[in-house]
This record gives C-alpha cells, structure tokens and sequence, in this order.
C-alpha cells in the first residue's frame, strides 16, 4: 500500500477512465453497471484519501516524471480535494441509481452508457485535479463531449435539439477559454497554473492579459451556466435522461465554478480581482439578475425537471454572489453552498426520476397525490426542499447565513435582505409541487394503478444522499472546517 | 505601439478576422451544418493564435543541431495537434447529432424545427 | 445522564414514532399520546422545581458556525410556559379522543403524530438558550403545525394552508431572521442573558427599528397587521384550533416576543429609552380593533380567533411597558388566557360535534341541552374577560397597576378598560342566548357531549377558579428574574 499512496492524485482520473473503456467492451449491462460502480467507487475513496492528506499541504504528482513546470503536474491542495470528493461522490451515487432510470436506452447500449458515464466522471475529475491549464481543457472536452451525447439519449426528440445547442454553445466556451489561456501562454511562456500565478504577478495589468482573463471569464461562465449566459441549461436538464440531470447538475456547473474560482483567486489575487479589474458591481448585479430570474421563472413552470432547472441558475447565483463578496466568510459559503446544492439538486433529481419511473410523468398537475403513494420519496422531496430554502439546521442555511454575514460585515445591508428574502421564491416553487403532492387527488386511473415502492437501487441513492445531508446540516463541523481551509487557501494565496 | 506598427500585426488581424467570421456563421445561419462550418472556423483562427507566436525570430526548427542557439517553440504546435483533435471530435459528434435530429424532425433547419406554439414544456 | 431538559425535548419525538408504528392499532396509539403527554409533564414538573430551588439547567448540544449553536437554557418564563403546554396537551389529548373518535376523523395517526412533534418544537422555543435555538424551533413549529391546519384536505383548507405557511414563513425569514442577523453583528453573541445583551452595544435610534423586526417578524404574536394566518387557521379541526391557536403557537409567539424583550433588548435598556414606545401603541391598536371585529363575527371560532388577537395584544402591551409589575401582569394573562381560551374552542368543538352547529346566532338555547359544556363555557368567557373568581382577573389587575406606573398611563388604563368592555360584549351575548334563550325551531336535539370531551373542559374550568387563590408562584418566579 505504501507504494501506491504517492500515485492517488492520477488515480482517481484514471480508475474511470480504464473503467470506461472496460465497460465499453463488456456487453452484459448489468455486469457494466456493477463495473462502472466499482470504478466511482474506488475514485471516490482515492478523493476522499486526498481529502484527509491534503489539509495543510499540497501534493504534487509530475506525470510521466516529468517536473514541473515543463511537465504537466498533478496538484491537489485542499480545495481541489474538496470538489475531487464532490465529483466522485455524486458520479458514485448517479451510475448506482442509473439503471432503473434510463428505460430509454435498450440494453444493448446500456454499456456504452456506462462508458460515457464514466468517461464524463473522468474528464470532471481531471479538470479538478490537474494543474497544468491546457490539460484543463483536454479534460474539459472530455467531460463536455461525454455531456453531449448523455443528453442526447434523452426519450423525446427535443433531447437531440438540446444536446446540440449544448455542442455549439458549449465548444464556444470551451474555444474562449483556450483564447484566455492562449494570451496568457503568450505573455508568461508557461501552461502550469501555479508557475502562472508567480510570473503574471508583474504583467498583471497589460492589454494582452486582460485580454486573455476576460475570454477566459466569459469561456468559463458559459460552462457554469452563470446568468445570463445560461440558455443552454434548462433544456439540457429537461430533456436528457434523468440520471444524467442528476449528475450534472451535481457536478458540471461546480466544477467550472472550481476553476474560476481557481484563476479568480488563486492565480490574479483578490485584490486585483476586484480592485483594478473591477468587477464587483458586474458580478452582483449578475448575481441577483441571476437569482431574481431563476426562482421568478421557475414558479411559472409546470414541468418539475425544468423547474428544478431555472431553480439550479438561481442557486449559482448565490454561490457568484459569494465571489463577488470576496472575503473569508462568503468564500466559505459559498464553498459550502457549492457541495449544499449540488447533493441537493441531486437528491431533488433523484425524486423526480423516482416519480417518473412509478407514476409516468414529470408533469406537477400529473404527479397530484404522489404524495400519499410514494410517502418516503416526496417525503425525502419536502427535506431536500428545506435544503434549499435554507431552514436552519440544513446545508442551505449554512451556505446562505455565511454569504449573508459576509455582506452584512461589509456593510451591503440590502444585500444581505435580499439573500434573506430570496429564499422566499423558492419556498413558493417548491411549495407548489408539494401542495399538489399532498392536496390534490390523482384523477388519472392509469396512474393510480402503478405500483408504489421503488427499485431498491434508486432507494438507496436517495437515502445516501438525504441522509449525508441530513449529517452535514447537524454535524457541521466538517463541512465548515474543509471549505474555510480552501476559502483561506484561496485568499491567502495571491495578495 | 505606433499606429503603422499596430496595423503591422498583420498575423494578429488576420486571427481576429478569421474568429469574427466562425463567430458570424455559428450566430447567423440556421442551418445546423453550416453552424457546425462556422465553429470549425472558430475554432482555427485558434489555432492560429497559439501557433503563430510560436516563431521565433531568428530561430531555426526546434531540432538541436551545433551552431544555432535560437530554436522557435513547438509546444504550440504541440498544444494546437490536441485541439484539433478535440475539433474533429467535436465536428464528428456534432454531424452525428444533425443525422439524428433529422432523422427525427425531417429537417436541419434551425429554424423550422418547431412552429413556435410546439415546443415541449 | 441526558440533562431533563433535552429529555423534555426528546419524548414527545420518541411518542410520535411510536405513534407512527402503531397506526393500524387505535387504541395503543391513543394510550402512547396520554403516556407521552403525561411523561413530559412529570419531566417539566421535575424541571419547574429545580428552577424554583434556583438550579440551573444548561445545556449546548450543538455547534454550527461561531457563536451560533443549539443551546438550552431553562428560566422562569420558559418554564412556565412549558408547565402549561405539557398540561394542556394532556388534557387536549383526552379531549382529542373523544373528538377524533366521535367525528370519525379521516388520517387520525397523521393527527397525533404531528401534535406530538409540534410540542416537543412548543418545548423547544420554551426552553431555548439563545436566538437561533428560538428560530430554529419557531420554523420547525411552524411546518409541524401545517399538516395539522390543512388536516381536512379539503380545497379550502388548501388556500388557508397557503395563507398560514406563507404569512408565518414569510415574516420569519424576511424579518425575524434580519433582526437576529443585525443583532448578531452589533452583540456579537445570540445568547438569552438577564439584563440583555445590547446594553451598551446599541445606538438608541434603532432600537425601535430593531423591535420592529422581531415584532412583526414574529408572526406568531399576531400582532397587526400579521394576524390573519390566525382566522385562517380556523379551518382545522378543533383540537388543533384548541391547543395550537389558542395554547402553542401564538403563546410561543407571544412568548418568543417577551424573551426576547426581556433577554436580548433588557427591562432596562427598554425603560430609559423611548424605542418601545410605538409598540404601546401598535399593540392597543391591535387590542381594540381586532376585539372589534369580533363583535361583528358570526362564525363562532373566528369570533375566538379574533379574541385570541386581541388579548395576545395585552400581553405584547404589557411586556412593551417593560416594568416588572406589568410582566407579572403579562405572566398571568398568559396563563388565563390560555385556560380560558382553551376552554371556549373545547365549547366550541364539542357543540360541532354533537350538532354540527358553527355559529353564534344558532346557539340560542343550547345551555340547556349542553349544561356542563357551556357551564364552563361561562367560566372561561369570565377568564377571558377578567372577571374576580377566575385567574385572568390577575392579569388585568397587574396590567392595570404596571400601566398606572408607566408614563402614558391614561392612555394605557382607557385602552384596557375599552378592550376589556368590548371583550364582555363579545363574550357575554353567548353565555346569554345559550342559557336564557329559547331553542330556535331549526336546531337539531342532541344531549351533552361525549364524556371524553366534557371531562377535559370541567376540568379546566376548575383550575381556571382555583388558580385565583394560588397567587404564589408567579411572585416566587419573577423574583428570579431580578439579576
């Protein structure tokens, strides 16, 4: 064991790739499915082992043994670990739920699902781990490519419509953030992040560098579906089948918000960030634009998924506004906001894949009385959804009152108000599936009639994840301890 | 820099002129293939912005030979042979997309993909 | 060894899941309600003499961030009004079977599984340590109470249902949550303490801003114009009506008002300045208008609704005037009005049950059909009223003497004495038509109420009499008040 300890860090990229590939020549879809849980599995303890080594120190792992900065370098720091644990935890729980929801897929290709699962785990992975930025971009490609083709397995044919648009916009972010860091190569010579921080720090303020951080802000917004460059986000989520909703939801936006917040911070140093660059006004108004739209628009929605959907852009908002605020209190927030919401929006997935696969729809006027059917199910909905308002003793709270702290320290009353009063939204569109869970009885006689328990598979994604919620919103000591390290990690790094 | 030598950077103009037309044909046309032309498009003018700071001036072809100590870089070359490779995947799964949503909608017009009262909630 | 008070926390939940698990078996599931209610008795019994003998049951269970945890602390008011949850939810309890089983209540594991939760939250805002315990307890009672107001299902309960949780919810998160956020960043600290926490901390001009916050985000207290999630709420079967409306959750908002009066703001920081001042004024206000609009309701539990605000605003006035002779007051006329109040939505629910009647003007006559029903039907109007026999009597007298202290002491003294006109005017016109009317042609014969229903409401009557003798305590528990 002692021998493999130093090699974690490409471990847990590569344990999903190799299983992507085995699973693609494997043709027993249960066999595949069994496989690709073990590969999510086994990266998920490779990240939680880099969590428990990474607290104070930074482990490096040079590829092929070439060091750095002329190799391309591995590094994982306290905050890379953080969101290498979300990744691998919610890829884990996604492939372990998956096969009861993808009807959709025959089982001749339910393989080459796996496959694409894992090979999106791993590009998601490999973007969190990797500290060389155009090995970011490789693994970015990975992980979008694999996103398009999941979401095009959706049932209906408007999923195709989705995963195209998701293509075109997405390689266009994707093709602006090789712009930034093709300004920035030019201005520095050099790809690897860490050696980047060192040797921008006297150019920081020349045309070409701002230049290149500003494509590289927009290229990553758009991946992270930061208003109002998200378009691509509700239809994506709508359509694509529901584990792949779930997965990425959990896990494709945060990791673009990662690596801003990597560059943001780590890279220009949060003086420069909001100082000369500016952007503070920019980015909360954004934030709220953000906020005020999604939880507006997703009361409007009569289809739960794409309502889950406008509630993700919302969210991202608060985490933005968190950035934006820029100082230890609302980093933290909103690092515990980014793993808050992506187990919640999960487990919310998880619900209404549940709903879908017993009771055939995802419409709210058709799931009236789910309620009293499937009690556990809705049940787990109503605590997720207390998640999200932010009731304490949840995760959401937590993340909401740090952020709402932080702007109150720095004096942006109305801020903090409008954090507070924010909430309120959600409690309407959640309120509204709930109310037609419990008061409305089901008219639909082919509905009544489906059976009631579910799959034991699903049920246990679901109850792993209600019930690290539940943990983390009592206990939280451990969620709060790893994010401020990161968040001081972040703004102790560059000043 | 001067006004003469800013419009020197001939390189430069070209790129950004390549980038603007990919960016035009991706916004303008609904025509998904000719959408998918136009991010290619974008997507070399890329290219070109990594590989042609790439010379060096003065410098020879990044082989060690005895007497020359000036080599140009080929990382870019490098960095760009991986991007293409990721464009051509993309293009690849893209044109699978338009076959499929052809096969389903009968058209690969953006445009006449739905009547606007059609799309699915 | 659990410290008693997570104990008292801890087995009303126990209570509710063992009513979960025996739901196909009534009559266990009744007999573990009166267990439970009569375990949390004992354990508050157990706790109310510790505090009278001056020790002191603290406990943190929690940390969540710096300076916020989940912390205990057990002082008079607390406890006292724990004292009068635990023994009112033993009496609903009875009175509950009698109802339950005689209306043939449809989803009756749901009913007393959600009372047993919103008590042990009721426990939790009694004996909570600091601001965010409050909170967290003053939500989580809030949405176990709303499976019990939209219990019948019905599309109205539905729209009452939105009214409810959206009002309540609304307010607490908008206001209660920023004035505890804001009173965070000037204390430092959330903690309950004698004397308040603000002392020297606070600029004086936004004191009364800051008491605007917790206020009306306390919408519990029904204080207006956050008051009408409380007619609104009438559409729940009357149990729930009796204890919650009348005994939880608006004692819990008045209580939360009170504590937070008296542990964050401080008697004393409160007296020299003038911030309180328009709370006076907002809660005579509230007094007189919503007792006004009881006089013109016909319907006879929002006739009590509107009485239950207006009477909630004695409480509010009396703890505004920040005197400790108008606490004692306030003190009283929480526990009278609770006693009494309870005992008119029994009257109420039991004259549902055996007739199906609902409103006022039906109920000519009814005294004699009913004599034990609106005999202490009577008895709780004279509490409500305050009226010498009865221990609401106490409240006034005290609210009287604390407002005759204080500095707009006419105006305080007029109010009182128009509520407390209105009130007998709203009131009394019942005991009237009930006892010394002819029946009216179109009511239907039926006999007194089930015994399980009229035991309770004798029973509290009683105590509503004898506890105008017992006039001890209160002064024994406001002696430990003085720092």
């Amino acid at each position: 064991m002692a021998s493999i300890t130093p090699h974690f860090p490409i471990l847990c990229v590569v344990i999903p790739l190799f299983g992507a590939l085995l699973c693609a020549t494997i043709r027993n879809s249960r066999a595949t499915w069994l496989l690709a849980v073990c590969s999510a599995l086994c990266s998920f303890l490779c990240a939680v082992f880099l969590l428990m080594h990474a607290n104070d120190r930074v482990v490096s792992y040079a590829i092929g043994g070439w060091q750095s900065p002329i190799g391309i370098e591995y590094r994982i720091d306290s905050f890379n670990a953080y969101v290498l644990c979300l990744i691998s935890g919610i890829g884990c729980l996604s492939v372990l739920y998956a096969p009861s929801a993808i009807s959709e897929v025959s089982s001749f290709n339910r393989p080459w699902f796996f496959s694409v699962m894992l090979l999106c785990m791993t590009g998601l992975m490999g973007m969190a781990a990797t500290g060389d930025a155009f090995n970011l971009f490789v693994f970015m490609e990975i992980a979008s490519l694999s996103s398009y083709v999941l979401i095009a397995l959706g049932k209906q044919r408007e999923a195709l419509v989705a995963a195209y648009r998701y293509l075109i916009v997405g390689t266009m972010g994707a093709t602006f953030y090789v712009i930034g860091i093709g300004f920035l190569y030019v201005s520095t010579g050099t790809l690897n992040i860490a050696d980047l921080t060192v040797r921008i720090a006297p150019i920081k303020t020349t045309a070409p560098v701002l230049t290149g951080i500003s494509f590289l802000i927009v290229g990553l917004s758009i991946k992270a579906a930061i208003f109002p460059l998200h378009a691509w986000l509700p239809n994506a989520y709508r359509f694509a089948p529901i584990p792949v909703s779930a997965f990425l939801s959990g896990t494709a936006t945060k990791v673009a918000l990662y690596i801003l917040l990597r560059f943001i911070f780590s890279v220009l140093g949060v003086q420069f960030f909001l100082g000369t660059f500016g952007l503070y006004e920019v980015i909360v108004t954004f934030s709220l634009g953000a906020i005020l739209f999604g939880s507006i628009v997703a009361i409007f929605q009569k289809n739960l998924r794409r309502m889950l959907a406008y509630s993700s852009i919302a969210q991202v908002g608060y985490i933005t506004l968190g950035i934006a605020l820029a100082n230890e209190n609302s980093l933290t927030g909103s690092l515990i906001y980014i793993v808050g919401h992506g187990l919640t929006k999960v487990g919310l997935f998880f619900v209404a894949g549940s709903l879908l696969a017993r009771l055939g729809s995802d419409h709210i006027a058709d799931l009236a009385g789910a309620g009293r059917r499937m009690p556990w199910t809705v049940g787990s909905f109503i605590f997720l959804s207390l998640n999200m308002l932010g009731i304490p003793g949840t995760i959401g709270f937590l993340g909401k009152w740090y952020i709402a702290l932080a702007a109150a320290e720095r004096g942006s009353w109305w801020l903090a108000v409008i954090i507070i009063m924010t909430s309120l939204l959600a409690l309407i569109y959640m309120g509204r599936f709930i109310e037609s869970a419990y008061f409305s009885s089901c008219s639909d006689e082919k509905i009544k009639s489906q059976a009631n328990s579910i799959p034991w598979n699903m049920g246990l994604s679901l109850a792993i994840l209600t019930g690290l919620c539940i943990w983390l919103g009592i206990d939280t000591a451990i969620l709060t301890d790893k994010a401020r390290a990161a968040a001081l990690l972040l703004l102790g790094a560059n000043l | 820099m001067t006004g003469n030598q800013v419009l020197l950077q001939l390189n430069y103009w070209l790129i950004i002129m390549i980038m603007m037309m990919g960016f035009y044909v991706v916004l303008a046309h609904s025509n998904m293939i000719k959408k998918l032309i136009g991010l290619g498009i974008f997507q070399t003018s890329v290219y070109f912005l990594y590989v042609v700071p790439g010379k060096i001036i003065g410098g020879t072809a990044p082989i060690i030979a005895s007497g020359y100590q000036v080599y140009s870089n080929p990382l870019p070359h490098v960095l760009i042979l991986t991007a293409i490779v990721v464009g051509v995947a993309t293009l690849a799964l893209g044109l699978a997309l338009v076959t499929r949503i052809n096969e389903a909608y009968g058209t690969i017009e953006e445009n006449d993909l739905y009547r606007p009262d059609e799309w699915r909630q | 060894m659990m410290d008693e008070a997570v104990w008292a926390l801890v087995i009303p939940l126990v209570g509710a899941l063992a009513i979960l698990c025996l739901s196909s078996r009534p009559n266990l599931r009744e007999a573990v309600t009166l267990l439970s209610s009569s375990g949390l008795l004992v354990v508050v019994g157990m706790i109310a003499r510790d505090i009278l003998g001056g020790q002191v049951h603290d406990v943190t269970l929690l940390q969540f961030a710096p300076g916020v945890s989940l912390a205990f602390k057990v002082e008079p008011f607390g406890v006292m009004f724990a004292l009068l949850a635990s023994s009112l939810w033993l009496i609903n309890s009875i009175y509950s079977i009698g109802y339950v089983r005689r209306n043939a209540l449809p989803r009756q594991t749901s009913f007393y599984l959600w009372f047993a939760v919103s008590l042990s939250a009721t426990i939790g805002i009694a004996f909570a340590g600091n601001l965010f315990t409050l909170f967290l307890f003053y939500e989580a009672l809030t949405l176990s109470t709303y499976p019990l107001v939209v219990h019948g299902q019905i599309n109205s309960d539905k729209v009452a249902g939105r009214v409810y949780l959206g009002m309540l919810l609304g307010t607490s998160i908008s206001l209660f949550l920023l004035g505890i956020l804001w009173t965070w960043t000037i204390a430092g600290t959330l903690d309950f303490q004698l004397g308040g926490i603000l002392k020297e901390k606070i600029d004086p001009n936004i004191i009364g801003t800051l008491l605007a916050l917790f206020a009306f985000g306390i919408g519990k207290s029904a204080l207006m114009p956050v008051h009408r999630w409380l007619p609104a709420a009438m559409v729940a079967p009357a149990p729930v009506s009796a204890l919650l409306h009348a005994v939880a959750v608006v004692k819990a908002g008045v209580f939360s008002l009170v504590k937070i009066l008296v542990y964050i703001f401080g008697i004393d920081l409160l007296a020299q300045s003038d911030g309180d001042n328009w709370l006076i004024y907002a809660a005579a206000f509230s007094m007189i208008a919503a007792a006004i609009i009881a006089l013109r309701q016909d319907d006879l539990k929002r006739r009590l609704a509107y009485s239950t605000i207006s009477q909630l605003a004695y409480i509010v006035l009396a703890a505004a005037v920040a005197h400790p002779v108008a606490l004692i007051g306030a003190m009283f006329q929480v526990i009278g009005h609770a006693l009494g109040k309870i005992i008119l939505f029994f009257a109420a629910g039991s004259i549902y049950t055996v007739s199906g009647l609902t409103k006022v003007s039906q109920l000519d006559g009814i005294g004699r059909r009913m004599p034990w029903t609106m005999a202490a039907f009577t008895i709780g109007a004279m509490c409500i009223v305050g009226l010498p026999g009865t221990i609401g009597f106490w409240g006034k007298w005290y609210m009287f003497q604390g407002g005759a202290l204080s500095a707009q002491q006419l105006f305080i003294i007029g109010v009182l004495l128009t509520s407390t006109l209105v009130s007998a005017a709203y009131l009394v016109p019942i005991v009237y038509a009930a006892f010394f009317k002819s029946e009216l042609s179109s009511a239907p014969s039926h006999g007194e109420a089930p015994w399980p229903m009229v035991v309770p409401i004798i029973v509290t009557a009683a105590a509503v009499m004898m506890l105008f003798f017992a006039v001890e305590w209160p002064y024994q528990l406001i002696s430990l008040l003085k720092p």
